[in-house]
C-alpha cells in the first residue's frame, strides 16, 4: 500500500505526458505523467474529467421515479443502478421482503446485466490486449483484429452479450434503459414465449462462458511472470456476501478482508455503511476516494469487483462457477491475489455463474408468477447495495413526507477502485516507463492496467471501441518534443 | 342527406353545429391535437389541430363544418408546421421524456412521435420549476405543462372547484393553483376530480404509481396516437 507518486515535490521542472482520453474504457479519463529529463517518473494520476450531478438533481424528484432516473447514469451497466435504487426505494416503501417472482425477476435481470457486461468488457474491449499483446500492432490491437485472428472468440464474446441484453429486454421492458424494477417489485413477469425463448440458448451460454473462464486461465498460466507480476500491488477487498457466506450478487452483507485475507468486518448490514465506510475528496480529480474507516485513509481504501468477489465468498452457489472459482484459489496458493491481470480471470468465473444462475432462475415457475409487489410501513432513509459488474455499488435516498427525495449519496462502484486502480498505474508506470523513452506500446501498459479494473470513468457517457488519443512531450518551456496520436 | 365535406378528399358527413374536428373524428379521421377534449368548449391554443379550409388556415377545433368545405390536415407543410409547434412545446418546460412516468402514455410524446419530429431543434428554456407534492396522493409536476388548460375547466368547468388557473402573459404564462400558499395541498382538490383525469401530458401525476405499466404494454406501445381505435381511452386516464 504505497502513496508513492501521488504528487512529485517539484512539479514545476517536470514533463507533463498525458494520455487522454485512455480508450477502450466506459467513459472518459485521463492519466498525466510528470517525467524528468531522464525520463524519469515523478507522479501518475489517474483523473476523472467529468462531473456527475446526479446526486443533486434527483432532489427535490419524487422517489418512485428515481430507480427510471438514474439508470441514465450509465449506458453500459445501467441495470444495476436500476436495481441499486429500487433496492433502496424497497427500504422507503416498507417493502421487507420481496415476493419470490420479483426477486427473481430483478436477479434474472441483474444476472444479464453482469452477463452482458463482463462479455462486452473481457471481448470487446480488454482480449485485443490479451491476445495479441500489449506492444503488438496497434493497428490490430482492437475488436475488428480479433474478429480477424480469433473469430469463434469474437462471436462468443458478441453472442454472450447479445443474449445478456435480450435477459435485461424481457425482465425490464427494453434492452438499454427499462423499466422492470419499481419500488416494492416488478412490473412484469415472464410469459411462456419469453421463457421459452431465453431458456433454448442458456445451456449454450453456460458452454461459451466456461470456455471463456478456460481462456483467461490459459493466458495466465501462459505467462504467469508477467501476469502475476504486472501492476501489482496489495490491498483490502470490499464486497457483498449471501448470508452462508455464498457469492451473491443482488444481496447480501458486506464484507471486508485486509491484504492476507484476513476478516476486516463481517456480516455487516450495508443500511449502516456509513458507519464503516467514508469518502475522502482530493483537488485533482472529480472522483471521490472512498476507505474504511477503522483503518484509515492511508490503509483503508480497498479494491471491489471481481477479484474481491471471487475471493471474499466462501463459495460459488452454482456448480461449474464454483469449480472454477477453487481452481482459482488453487492457482493464486491459498492467499489473496492482487494480481491486476487476475481480474480478467475471476470476471469471467462470474459470468459463467450468472449464465448458470440465468438457466436456473428459467427453469423457476417463480419467475412467471403474479404476485409482483408488496409494501409496508413507509419510511424515510433507504439504502440499496448491489454488486454492479464493476463491484459495489451504494445507492442512498432520504424522502420526504411529500414523496420528494431530499438528499441522495451514491458511491459507484468504479469510484470505490478509485485508489485502487491509481496505484496500479503507479506501479505499471514505475515498472515499465521509467528511464525510457515512451511509444505508443509502453504507454498501453498504463491503460492495460486500468482496464483490468473495468472503470465505467464517467457512468453517464459510453463510447465503445478505439476512441482518439493524443500523448504529447512538451518540454518545460511548453515547447513540443514528442507527439503520438491515433485517430478513432 | 347528411351535409358533408372533405378532408383530405374523404367525404366527410357532418352536422349542423359540429366542428370540423368532430366531424372528422366520427369519421375515423385523425387531427393532431393537444388542448382539445371532447368534452369541453374548445380553447383554440396548441394551434396542432390547424387545418387548411379552402386554401385558409384555421384551428379546427374552433371552426365549424360547413357543407362542401375542402379540408386539407394530412399534408407535408402542414405536418410540418405541427412538427415545429410540437418542438417549441418541448423547449419550453422540461420535458424528459426517459424518466418520466407518463412516457409511452403521454399525447405530447406520442404526437412528436407520430409526426415524426426527431430533434428539439431549437434551444431548451430549461426553466426552473418545483414540483408541488403537497397533496396526499397526487403530484403537478410544473416542469411538463404546455399549458392546454384542460385542468383548469375540467376543474372549474365540471367539478366546481376552480382549482388551477392560467396565470400571466405570453411567454410567461403559467399554471398555477388557486389556494393562499398555491400549493395543491391547501385546496379541497380530490383525485376523483375531472381535473385529474384531463392532462394530456404529465403534469397531473398519481403518487406511488410511477412505473407500474410495463414498457410495451402501455397505450401508446401499442397503437400510435394516430390510430382512434384507442381515441375513447386516450382521454381518460
Amino acid at each position: 500500500m504505497t502513496y508513492n507518486l501521488e504528487t512529485a515535490q517539484n512539479p514545476e521542472k517536470l514533463r507533463r505526458v498525458a494520455i487522454e482520453p485512455v480508450s477502450r474504457v466506459e467513459g472518459h479519463g485521463k492519466v498525466t505523467i510528470l517525467l524528468d529529463d531522464d525520463n524519469k517518473i515523478h507522479q501518475v494520476r489517474l483523473h476523472i474529467v467529468e462531473f456527475r450531478g446526479f446526486e443533486r438533481f434527483i432532489q427535490g424528484r419524487p422517489y418512485w421515479e428515481v430507480p427510471v432516473l438514474v439508470q441514465r447514469l450509465c449506458g453500459i451497466c445501467p441495470v444495476s443502478h436500476h436495481l441499486a435504487a429500487a433496492k433502496a426505494m424497497d427500504v422507503i416503501v416498507g417493502a421487507k421482503k420481496l415476493t419470490p417472482t420479483a426477486e427473481k425477476m430483478r436477479r434474472l435481470m441483474h444476472y444479464g446485466q453482469m452477463l452482458q457486461s463482463h462479455a462486452l468488457h473481457f471481448f470487446h474491449l480488454s482480449s485485443p490486449d490479451l491476445l495479441f499483446g500489449f506492444e503488438s500492432d496497434v493497428g490490430r490491437r482492437n475488436i475488428v483484429g480479433v474478429i480477424n485472428a480469433y473469430p469463434e472468440i469474437a462471436k462468443q464474446g458478441v453472442l454472450l452479450r447479445k443474449y445478456g441484453q435480450e435477459v435485461i429486454r424481457l425482465t425490464s421492458g427494453k434492452r438499454v434503459h427499462g423499466t422492470g424494477a419499481v419500488p416494492g417489485g416488478i412490473n412484469k413477469s415472464l410469459s411462456d414465449d419469453e421463457r421459452a425463448y431465453l431458456l433454448k440458448d442458456a445451456y449454450q451460454m453456460i458452454t461459451w462462458a466456461r470456455d471463456a473462464v478456460h481462456l483467461a486461465k490459459k493466458l495466465h498460466n501462459q505467462d504467469p511472470a508477467l501476469y502475476n507480476s504486472f501492476g501489482v500491488f496489495r490491498s483490502n477487498f470490499l464486497s457483498l456476501v449471501g448470508h452462508k457466506g455464498e457469492m451473491d450478487l443482488y444481496h447480501g452483507n458486506l464484507r471486508a478482508r485486509d491484504d492476507m485475507g484476513n476478516l476486516i468486518f463481517d456480516g455487516v448490514d450495508y443500511a449502516n455503511y456509513r458507519t464503516y465506510i467514508e469518502e475522502e475528496t482530493k483537488p485533482w480529480t472529480y472522483m471521490k476516494f472512498p476507505f474504511i474507516k477503522s483503518l484509515g485513509k492511508k490503509d483503508g481504501w480497498y479494491k471491489v469487483g471481481p477479484l474481491a468477489r471471487v475471493q471474499n465468498c466462501n463459495f460459488i452457489d452454482s456448480p461449474l462457477a464454483e469449480i472454477e472459482r477453487r481452481d482459482f484459489v488453487d492457482y493464486a496458493g491459498n492467499t489473496p491475489m492482487h494480481a491486476p491481470l487476475a481480474f480478467h480471470w475471476t470476471r469471467m468465473i462470474e459470468m459463467l455463474h450468472s449464465a448458470e444462475m440465468i438457466k436456473a432462475l428459467l427453469q423457476d415457475d417463480d419467475i412467471q408468477g403474479t404476485e409482483l409487489m408488496t409494501s409496508g410501513p413507509r419510511q424515510t432513509d433507504g439504502v440499496g447495495l448491489i454488486e454492479a459488474p464493476r463491484g459495489t455499488l451504494f445507492h442512498h435516498y432520504r424522502v420526504n413526507d411529500d414523496d420528494v427525495v431530499t438528499m441522495a449519496n451514491l458511491i459507484v462502484s468504479t469510484t470505490n477502485n478509485n485508489q485502487a486502480m491509481n496505484e496500479a498505474v503507479r506501479h505499471v508506470a514505475r515498472r515499465y516507463l521509467h528511464g525510457r523513452e515512451l511509444t505508443e506500446g509502453l504507454l498501453n501498459h498504463i491503460e492495460v492496467a486500468i482496464r483490468c479494473f473495468d472503470p465505467c470513468l464517467s457512468c453517464a457517457t459510453h463510447a465503445l471501441g478505439k476512441m482518439p488519443l493524443t500523448v504529447e512531450l512538451v518540454d518545460p518551456d511548453g515547447t513540443l518534443v514528442h507527439s503520438l496520436s491515433r485517430n478513432a | 342527406m347528411a351535409k358533408t365535406f372533405t378532408i383530405d378528399g374523404k367525404v366527410v358527413p357532418f352536422e349542423e353545429g359540429e366542428t370540423i374536428i368532430q366531424a372528422a373524428r366520427k369519421a375515423g379521421v385523425y387531427i393532431p391535437h393537444l388542448c382539445y377534449h371532447p368534452e369541453f368548449k374548445p380553447h383554440g391554443s396548441c394551434k396542432l389541430c390547424t387545418v387548411k379550409v379552402n386554401g385558409w388556415q384555421t384551428a379546427s377545433c374552433t371552426m365549424r363544418a360547413g357543407e362542401n368545405m375542402v379540408v386539407e390536415s394530412n399534408t407535408d407543410e402542414l405536418n410540418s408546421e405541427r412538427r415545429t409547434l410540437t418542438q417549441m412545446l418541448f423547449v419550453e418546460g422540461n420535458h424528459f421524456c426517459p424518466a418520466c412516468e407518463r412516457s409511452g402514455e403521454c399525447k405530447l410524446q406520442a404526437t412528436a412521435y407520430d409526426l415524426g419530429m426527431m430533434t428539439p431543434h431549437f434551444d431548451h428554456f430549461f426553466p426552473n420549476r418545483a414540483v408541488d407534492a403537497s397533496h396526499p396522493d397526487w403530484m403537478l409536476d410544473f416542469n411538463r405543462c404546455i399549458l392546454c388548460s384542460l385542468c383548469v375547466r375540467a376543474s372549474r368547468d365540471v367539478d366546481s372547484k376552480n382549482v388551477f388557473a392560467l396565470t400571466e402573459r405570453g411567454i410567461k404564462t403559467k399554471l398555477i393553483v388557486n389556494s393562499k400558499s398555491g400549493k395543491l395541498g391547501d385546496t379541497n382538490f380530490s383525485v376523483t376530480d375531472k381535473a385529474a383525469q384531463v392532462c394530456p401530458v404529465g403534469v397531473h401525476i398519481r403518487k406511488r404509481r410511477g412505473f407500474a405499466v410495463p414498457i410495451g404494454e402501455r397505450r401508446y406501445d401499442k397503437a400510435p396516437i394516430s390510430d382512434l381505435s384507442h381515441e375513447a381511452a386516450v382521454e381518460v386516464k
